[in-house]
C-alpha cells in the first residue's frame, strides 16, 4: 500500500499543511486539560473569580483555535485524498486502455473493472481515515504521555502497566474473533451462492419438482451463517465492556496512587485532575490505532490488486522502427502463424497459412476451441505470434503503428458491444466524420434501417447501457453498422450472424457481396448456410487446418467439414 | 475531547467502513415509505424472543445505572482529596487526607465498574443471539415466500434486485439490530440517568449544559443539508465513473479495433474531474461536522469548569463534582450524538426491511387443488382446449389456441427471436396460469394437479443450461431423487456425455463451479439432456438452439435430443430444418402469439409467414446444392 501512497506526491503540500494542522489541534486539545487544572490550583484554591474568568475565556480561545486547525485540515485532507483518488483512478484507467487482450485475460474483466473502480474507492477512503485520525492518534498519544509526564513523572509509571494491559486485551480478543470474521464472509458467500442459484434456476428447479431440496439446502447454509454469526458476536460482546474495564480500572488507580503523590506534596488536586484526562487521550488513542489494524488489511488486499494492474506491462508495442506503408489495398496473409496463449500447453492455432485477397470472402468453420477467434484476433495483433508472420496489404502487422494497422480493419467481434449513447453515435464510432448519409447506408447494409426507423427518435434513439433496450439481433446489426460505416479495406466477421434469423442473415449477405466488393472478408461461422457461398472455407480443426477449399471441394476431400455438414443440412437439403 | 473523536469517528468514513456502521452523518438517508408500519412489523419479528430482549433490557438498565453512578462516587474521592490538602495548606491541626476514606471509595468505585462491565457483556451476549436468531427467521421466511412466488414475479425483475433484498437489505437489519439496537437503548437510559445526576450536582450547571444542545442541533442540521447535495452529487458521479469504466473495459475489444482509446480517456478525464470535485467537497463538508460538535463540546467544558470552579469558592459545590461533573456533560452530548446517528440508521434500517417485506406482500401462486388428480401411468397426450392468455389483460397474446399433441408426437415452434416461444412453456408447466380455456394432460386439466406432479411429468432441455454448484453425478441425479451410481453413467452414456466426463480431471466428482466455466457450453447442454433422460417424463420441452456450441458437440447433442424424445411427446423449440419438416405439428410464432399451425406442408401451402421465412433461406441464401 506504501507503494501507492507514493502518488501522493503531487499533493504533498497538501500532506504537510494537514500534518502540521493535526498537530495544532492536537496541542490544543492537550493543552485544555493543564488550562483546567490551573483553575482548580490556582483559581479554586485561592478563590480568584477572575482568574477563573480570565484562563476560562482563554480555553474558550484555545478551542476555537483547534476548531479552525481542525476544519482546515479536514479541508486539506478532503483535497488530497480525493485528488490521490482522482490521480490514481486516472493512472490505473490510461494504463488498461493501453493493455492487450491478453493482459485482459489474464487478470479478466471484471475483475479489471473492480480494481479500477471500488478498490481506488477503498484506498481513498482509508486515506482519509489515515488523514483524519491515524496522524492525530499518535500525536494525542505522545502528547499525552507528555503532558502526564510533566504533570508528574512517577504518577506516569501506572501506565506502564495499563498500555500494555489494553493493547493485551484488544489483541487477545481480535486473534480470537478475526477466523471467524473470515469464515463468516465465506458463509455469507455460501448463502448468496445457493439463493443465486435458487434465482437463475427457478424454472429448473420447479420443473423437477425440487423446491424442497433447495429450500433444505437454504435452510443449512442459513443455518450455519447464524450460528458462526451468534459465536463472532459473542467474542466480540467481550470488547467494549473490557476497555472501559481497563480504563475505569486505571483511573481508580491513578487517583489512588495520586492521592499519595498528593499527601507527600510532589502533585496538586488540579494536576490529577488533568492527569486523569491525559490518561482518557491516550488510552482512547491507542483504541483508534487498533480500529485502522481492522482496516487496513482490507486497503491493503486492494492496494496488492491494483498494484498488480500497476505492474503489468502491456506485451505489444509499437516498434520503434516503422517500416513505410505498401500502397497496397486490402491484402491479408498468414504465413507458418503458430500461437499459444501465455501458459497453455498447446498452442491455440498452429503453423497456419493462407491469404485472402480483395473481393474474395474467407469463411471459417471449425468447432469451438479449434482456434477460429484466435486466428483472427491475430490480424488486428491482439494478440502477438509465436512463430510466423501476419501480414497486411503486405507488411508484417508488427513493423506498422496499431493505430494503422486497425484503421484498415472493420471488425464485428462476436458478443455484439455498444456503448452508451444515440445509435447515430454509436454507428458513427466506426468512423468519426461520417456523414448522416453515410450511416444511413451502413445501416441498410446491415439491414438495421428498418428496426431502426420503427424506434421513437429513429437513428436519435439512446442506447442503454451495454445495449440492454435492444435484442441481441439487433446488436448484432448495429455493431455490423458500425464496421462497415468505416469503408475498411479488411472485414473481419466473428460469428456475426448467429443471433440473426435465417431471413435477414440471408438478405444482410447479399447486401454485404455488394458494398465489400473492394475489400477482404473475413467470416467465423458456425452455420454451414452462412458459408456455403465463400469464395474460400478455413476448417479448422484441433487448432489446425483440416482443409482449405470452396464447399464442393471441401465436400470430397474434408472429413471434418462433411460432418460439420451433415450435422447441419438434412440430407435433402444436401443432396 | 478524544473521547468524542473515537465514538462519533465514523463519520467521514464510507459506508461499512468504521464503527459508525452504514450512512454517517451528513449522508442522505434513505426513508421507509410506511416507517410506522414496517417498524411494528419488524418489531413482531422479535417478539419471539420478548423474555430475552426483557433481560437485555434490564442488563442494560443495570450497567447504564453503575456506569452512571460511578463518575459522582469518583468525584467524592477527589473532594476527599482536595479537603485534606486544603486543610493541610491552611495548616488546619491535625488535617491530613483521608486514606481510609479513598481506601473505600475506591473499592466501591471498582465495584461499580466491574458490575458495569459484566452487564454490558451480558447484554450484547444475549443480543447476539436475537439478533442472529431474527435474522434468520427472515431469512427463511422470504426464501420460503421466493418457493410460492409465481414466475410472474421474477420475470419482472432482475436477479440482482431479489438477491440485493434478501442479502444486503438482511444484512443491514441484521448489524442494526445486533449494535444499534443495544446502542440506542443505552444511549436513551444513560441520557436519562445523566441528568437526573448532573441535576443533583448543581441544576445551574445542568443548565448550561443543556443550553450547548440546541447549538449542535442547529449546526449538525444545517451542514447535514449541504453535505448531503454534494454526497449525492458525489454518488451520480462515481455511479458515471463506474458505468463508463464498466462499459470501456467489456468493450476493449472494440475501442482497440476501431482505435478509440484517446477518446476514451478523455470522457474518463472529464467525469474523474468533476468526481473530484464533488467527492472533495462531500468530504470536507461532512467532514466539518466533528470539529464544530467538539468545538461546541468545549464551551460546554469551559463554562462547567468556570461557572464549576466559581460555585466551589462559594462552597455551592465540592471539586470532586466538578471533575464528575466534567464527566457527565461529556457522558451527555456523547448519546446525543450517537442517538442522531443511530436514528439515521435506523430510517434506513426500516427502509430496508420494508424492501423485504415487500416481497413478503407479493401476491402467492394460485393455491393448489385440495383433491388433486394423480396420473398414475402417463401417456404424454396434451390437449390446448380454447386457450386464451395474455401476461396482462390488455395486451391478449392468445386468443383461442386449439392443439392436439398425442402420446410421442413432436410439436415445432418456429419464429424469429423474441417471438415469445417461451410464452408456450410458460403455459405447459404451469409457471402461468391460463386466462381462459384449459391445457389438459391425458384428459386432465392441469389445473387440477399438483403444480410438483404436473411439473414431474415434464422434461426440459432449454438453451440456458442451469446446473448448481456441485458434482456431476449430484447435477445428472438432479431431476431422479436417489438415482443409483448405474443409472447415472447409463442416463449420461445415452446422453453421450459419459466420454468427455470421463476426461475430466475427477471424472463424475468433479464439482462444477458457481458459473460451470470450468465445462464448455456444449458439455453443458449434453448434462442437461442426461438429467432429462434419468428423470425419464412422459412429455418433453426442448430448445435446439445451439449458437454457441461447436459443431462436433452439436452432432452429439442432436443424437442425444434424438435419443430422448423417442416415444415422449415433444415440444422443440426447433431451429434445424430436419426437425421442423419432421414435426407433426408447426407452431409459427411472431410478436408473442401463434400466428400459423400446420404441418410443413401445409404451411407452405398457405403462402404466409412460413413459407417466407422458409424460403428466403433457400433462395437468396445461397443453398444452392448440388452437392452429393
Amino acid at each position: 500500500m506504501l507503494k501507492l501512497f507514493r502518488n501522493l506526491k503531487p499533493y504533498r503540500l497538501l500532506v504537510i499543511a494537514v500534518l502540521v494542522l493535526v498537530f495544532f489541534q492536537s496541542l490544543s486539545e492537550l493543552y485544555l486539560p493543564t488550562l483546567m487544572s490551573d483553575i482548580i490550583d490556582t483559581g479554586v484554591v485561592k478563590g480568584d473569580t477572575a482568574y477563573i474568568w480570565n484562563i476560562g475565556i482563554f480555553m474558550l480561545l484555545v478551542a476555537l483555535g483547534g476548531m479552525v486547525c481542525s476544519i482546515g485540515a479536514s479541508y486539506f485532507s478532503s483535497k488530497a485524498a480525493s485528488g490521490f483518488g482522482k490521480s490514481l483512478r486516472a493512472k490505473v484507467f490510461n494504463h488498461v486502455e493501453n493493455f492487450s487482450l491478453e493482459e485482459f485475460d489474464k487478470l479478466g474483466t471484471a475483475s479489471l473493472i473492480t480494481r479500477t473502480t471500488n478498490d481506488i474507492t477503498q484506498i481513498q477512503q482509508v486515506l482519509i481515515m489515515i488523514l483524519r485520525m491515524m496522524i492525530m492518534a499518535p500525536m494525542l498519544c505522545i502528547g499525552g504521555i507528555i503532558m502526564a509526564v510533566s504533570k508528574d513523572a512517577t504518577l506516569s509509571l501506572v501506565f506502564i502497566v495499563v498500555i500494555p494491559g489494553l493493547a493485551l486485551a484488544i489483541l487477545l480478543i481480535a486473534r480470537k474473533g478475526m477466523p471467524y470474521f473470515k469464515a463468516i464472509q465465506l458463509k455469507i458467500d455460501k448463502l448468496n451462492l445457493v439463493m443465486r442459484e435458487g434465482l437463475t434456476g427457478i424454472r429448473v428447479i420447479r420443473s423437477f419438482n425440487r423446491i424442497d431440496h433447495e429450500k433444505k439446502r437454504f435452510q443449512a447454509a442459513n443455518l450455519d451463517l447464524t450460528e458462526t454469526s451468534i459465536k463472532v458476536n459473542k467474542i466480540m460482546a467481550l470488547m467494549m465492556p473490557i476497555m472501559m474495564l481497563v480504563m475505569n480500572f486505571s483511573s481508580v488507580a491513578i487517583i489512588w496512587f495520586g492521592g499519595l503523590r498528593i499527601d507527600s506534596g510532589h502533585m496538586q488536586v488540579g494536576d490529577l485532575m488533568a492527569f486523569l484526562q491525559y490518561a482518557m487521550q491516550i488510552m482512547f488513542s491507542l483504541v483508534m490505532v487498533s480500529m485502522m489494524f481492522v482496516l487496513i488489511p482490507r486497503a491493503s488486499a486492494s492496494a496488492i490488486r491494483i498494484n498488480e494492474v500497476l505492474d503489468m506491462v502491456p506485451i505489444i508495442k509499437d516498434a520503434e522502427v516503422l517500416k513505410p506503408a505498401t500502397g497496397k489495398k486490402g491484402y491479408v496473409e498468414f504465413q507458418n502463424v503458430t500461437f499459444s496463449y501465455p501458459g497453455a500447453e498447446q498452442p491455440a492455432i498452429q503453423d497456419i497459412s493462407f491469404a485472402a485477397n480483395p473481393g474474395e470472402v474467407t469463411a471459417i468453420i471449425g468447432g469451438t476451441g479449434s482456434g477460429k477467434s484466435t486466428l483472427i484476433s491475430l490480424i488486428p495483433r491482439f494478440y502477438e505470434v509465436d512463430s510466423g508472420r501476419v501480414l497486411v496489404d503486405g507488411t508484417d502487422v508488427r513493423d506498422m503503428s496499431q493505430e494503422e494497422l486497425r484503421k484498415k480493419i472493420g471488425l464485428v467481434p462476436q458478443k455484439s458491444v455498444l456503448f452508451t449513447g444515440t445509435i447515430n453515435d454509436n454507428i458513427r464510432y466506426g468512423k468519426e466524420d461520417a456523414t448522416d448519409e453515410e450511416i444511413r447506408h451502413a445501416a441498410q447494409i446491415a439491414q438495421a434501417s428498418n428496426f431502426i426507423s420503427e424506434m421513437e427518435d429513429g437513428y436519435d434513439s439512446v442506447i442503454a447501457q451495454g445495449g440492454s433496450n435492444v435484442s441481441g439481433g439487433q446488436k448484432q446489426r448495429l455493431s455490423i453498422a458500425r464496421a462497415l460505416v468505416r469503408q475498411a479495406e479488411v472485414y473481419i466477421f466473428d460469428d456475426s450472424f448467429s443471433a440473426l434469423d435465417f431471413k435477414t442473415d440471408a438478405k444482410l449477405r447479399a447486401a454485404l457481396k455488394q458494398e465489400t466488393q473492394e475489400s477482404t472478408v473475413i467470416i467465423v461461422a458456425q452455420r454451414v448456410s452462412t458459408v456455403l457461398d465463400a469464395d474460400r472455407i478455413i476448417v479448422m480443426n484441433d487448432s489446425q487446418i483440416a482443409g482449405i477449399g470452396n464447399h464442393r471441394e471441401l465436400m470430397e476431400t474434408c472429413d471434418v467439414y462433411r460432418e460439420i455438414v451433415y450435422s447441419q443440412l438434412s440430407e435433402e437439403e444436401i443432396a | 475531547m478524544s473521547q468524542k473523536n473515537t465514538k462519533g469517528g465514523g463519520a467521514p468514513v464510507g459506508p461499512g467502513v468504521g464503527p459508525g456502521g452504514p450512512g454517517g452523518m451528513g449522508r442522505p438517508v434513505e426513508k421507509a415509505k410506511d416507517f410506522k408500519g414496517t417498524l411494528r412489523r419488524l418489531i413482531r419479528y422479535l417478539s419471539p424472543h420478548k423474555l430475552l430482549l426483557l433481560a437485555v433490557l434490564f442488563m442494560a438498565v443495570l450497567s447504564t445505572y453503575f456506569s452512571v453512578l460511578s463518575p459522582e462516587v469518583m468525584g467524592r474521592a477527589t473532594t476527599k482529596l482536595f479537603e485534606g490538602i486544603i486543610g493541610k495548606m491552611n495548616g488546619v491541626p491535625g488535617a491530613e487526607i483521608d486514606f481510609q476514606y479513598v481506601g473505600q471509595i475506591i473499592m466501591q468505585l471498582l465495584g461499580l465498574y466491574l458490575l458495569s462491565a459484566l452487564f454490558s457483556y451480558f447484554q450484547q451476549y444475549i443480543m447476539a443471539s436475537v439478533a442472529q436468531k431474527t435474522v434468520f427467521d427472515l431469512r427463511r421466511d422470504v426464501n420460503d415466500k421466493l418457493t410460492r412466488l409465481p414466475l410472474k414475479y421474477y420475470d419482472a425483475r432482475t436477479h440482482g434486485e431479489t438477491l440485493s433484498r434478501v442479502t444486503n437489505d438482511v444484512d443491514n437489519i441484521s448489524s442494526t439490530l445486533q449494535q444499534s439496537l443495544t446502542q440506542l437503548i443505552t444511549a436513551v437510559l444513560t441520557i436519562i440517568g445523566v441528568i437526573i445526576m448532573m441535576l443533583r450536582i448543581s441544576p445551574l450547571m445542568t443548565l448550561i449544559a443543556v443550553l450547548t444542545l440546541p447549538l449542535s442541533v442547529v449546526a449538525i442540521t444545517s451542514i447535514a443539508k449541504r453535505s448531503q447535495k454534494q454526497f449525492i452529487r458525489q454518488q451520480k458521479e462515481l455511479g458515471q465513473l463506474n458505468g463508463h469504466v464498466e462499459e470501456m473495459y467489456t468493450g476493449h475489444k472494440v475501442i482497440k479495433a476501431f482505435g478509440r482509446e484517446r477518446k476514451s480517456l478523455q470522457q474518463f478525464e472529464e467525469i474523474n474531474e468533476r468526481l473530484y470535485e464533488a467527492g472533495w467537497k462531500a468530504q470536507f463538508i461532512s467532514g466539518v461536522i466533528m470539529p464544530i460538535m467538539s468545538f461546541i463540546g468545549n464551551i460546554g467544558y469551559v463554562l462547567v469548569a468556570v461557572v464549576g470552579g466559581i460555585l466551589v469558592t462559594k462552597g455551592t459545590i465540592k471539586v470532586g463534582e466538578i471533575q464528575a461533573f466534567i464527566q457527565y456533560s461529556r457522558q451527555f452530548t456523547m448519546p446525543i450524538t450517537q442517538t442522531a446517528n443511530i436514528a439515521n440508521i435506523i430510517q434506513s434500517t426500516v427502509a430496508s426491511a420494508e424492501r423485504v417485506f415487500e416481497i413478503l406482500d407479493e401476491e402467492e401462486e394460485v393455491a393448489e387443488e385440495k383433491k388433486p388428480v394423480v396420473l398414475e401411468q402417463p401417456q404424454g397426450n396434451v390437449v390446448f382446449d380454447h386457450v386464451k392468455f395474455g401476461y396482462d389483460d390488455k395486451n391478449i397474446l392468445i386468443e383461442d389456441m386449439n392443439i392436439t399433441a398425442k402420446q410421442g408426437e413432436t410439436i415445432a415452434i418456429v419464429g424469429p427471436t423474441g417471438a415469445g416461444k417461451t410464452t408456450l412453456i410458460n403455459l405447459l408447466m404451469r409457471f402461468y396460469e391460463v386466462t381462459d380455456g384449459a391445457i389438459t394432460v391425458d384428459g386432465v386439466n392441469i389445473a387440477h394437479m399438483k403444480r410438483g406432479d404436473l411439473r414431474s411429468l415434464f422434461g426440459m432441455v432449454l438453451q440456458d443450461t442451469w446446473l448448481f454448484n456441485g458434482t456431476i453425478r449430484d447435477n445428472i441425479a438432479y431431476g431422479h431423487e436417489g438415482a443409483t451410481e448405474e443409472e447415472v453413467i447409463r442416463a449420461a452414456k445415452t446422453a453421450h456425455a459419459d466420454h468427455f466426463i470421463r476426461t475430466l480431471p475427477h471424472g463424475y466428482d468433479t464439482i462444477l463451479n458457481e458459473e460451470a466455466s470450468n465445462i464448455s457450453q456444449g458439455q453443458k447442454q449434453l448434462l442437461t439432456i442426461a438429467r432429462a433422460i434419468l428423470a425419464d417424463p412422459a412429455i418433453l420441452i426442448l430448445d435446439e438452439a445451439t449458437s454457441s456450441v461447436d459443431t462436433r458437440t452439436e452432432v452429439y447433442i442432436q443424437k442425444a435430443m434424438n435419443e430422448l424424445m423417442k416415444g415422449r411427446t415433444s415440444f422443440v423449440i426447433a431451429h434445424r430444418l430436419s426437425t421442423i419438416k419432421d414435426a407433426n405439428l408447426i407452431l409459427v410464432m411472431n410478436h408473442g402469439s401463434v400466428i400459423e399451425k400446420g404441418t410443413h406442408e401445409e404451411l407452405l401451402a398457405q403462402g404466409g409467414f412460413y413459407a417466407d421465412l422458409y424460403n428466403s433461406q433457400f433462395s437468396k441464401g445461397g443453398f444452392d446444392l448440388e452437392v452429393g
